[in-house]
């Protein structure tokens, strides 16, 4: 990972749908967390799902994050289905 | 104590562990939960479970902290199983050692309610011919906003 980038991660449903786990995307002043989603989701195809009916949680730096947050380069942002362990 | 594995656990040795605790513990309290046939899918044979190490863990902590300003907690200890599990297998331990039984009762309740909600963990149900990862479900949610 280069030093202006943001490490984006997927698990569970989504990991398997999209078939990565991991990317990368380059930092940029006023990023949001949502900015990524719909930069991503305007791949198509399973990509579409990001912004679709179904819920997405997200988290930066491994703690819960609203949609709004913003991004700085370095940080780790992760896409996943609501929870169900236990 | 918090622990995130493959390996199985052993209840009587947890046990064993949160009762060593000095002469002001009065109560301790378990919950164990098993793989079960039936969830979303029939005929469940077996789980396949995912976390997000280091988050999941951070959480988990965070609920203890929580139930620690709530009730009398002297210890608490939590062990989630991932990855391939079997029909019966154990997933999850949640131990908590306190002063009296209401405060046991409780606090356990409450961890366990909130990791369900809280906690990245995701569980995938598989069955002969399915997969199938499981729905989160408001009665899990409507259980854990009855604490706040």
């Amino acid at each position: 990972m280069s030093e202006n980038t943001i490490t984006v991660r997927f698990f569970a449903r989504l990991r398997e749908d999209l078939k990565t786990d991991q990317l990368a995307v380059e930092a940029r002043p006023g990023l949001t967390a949502e900015d990524v989603l719909s930069d991503l989701a305007s791949q198509g195809g399973p990509w579409a799902q990001l912004t679709g009916d179904q819920p997405v949680m997200i988290a930066i730096n491994q703690a819960m994050a609203k949609p709004g947050a913003e991004l700085n380069a370095g940080d780790e942002l992760a896409f996943f289905p609501p929870v169900t362990g236990g | 104590m918090i622990s995130v594995q493959t390996e199985d656990f052993d209840v009587a040795a947890e046990y064993a562990a949160l009762r060593d605790s000095g002469g002001g513990t009065g109560a301790i309290a378990t919950f164990t939960g098993l793989v079960r046939d039936s969830g979303d899918l029939r005929g469940v044979t077996g789980l396949f479970l995912e976390h997000y190490p280091g988050m999941t863990e951070q959480v988990i902590q965070g609920l203890i902290d929580d139930a620690s300003k709530h009730w009398n907690v002297r210890k608490a200890r939590v062990i989630h199983r991932v990855g391939r599990l079997a029909l019966c297998d154990q997933i999850v331990f949640v131990g908590v050692c306190s002063a009296h039984r209401g405060d046991a009762f409780s606090a356990c309740e409450f961890i366990m309610d909130a990791l369900k909600t809280s906690a990245p963990f995701w569980k995938k149900e598989i069955s002969a011919d399915k997969e199938h990862w499981v729905e989160q479900k408001e009665s899990d949610l409507a259980r854990y906003k009855d604490w706040k």
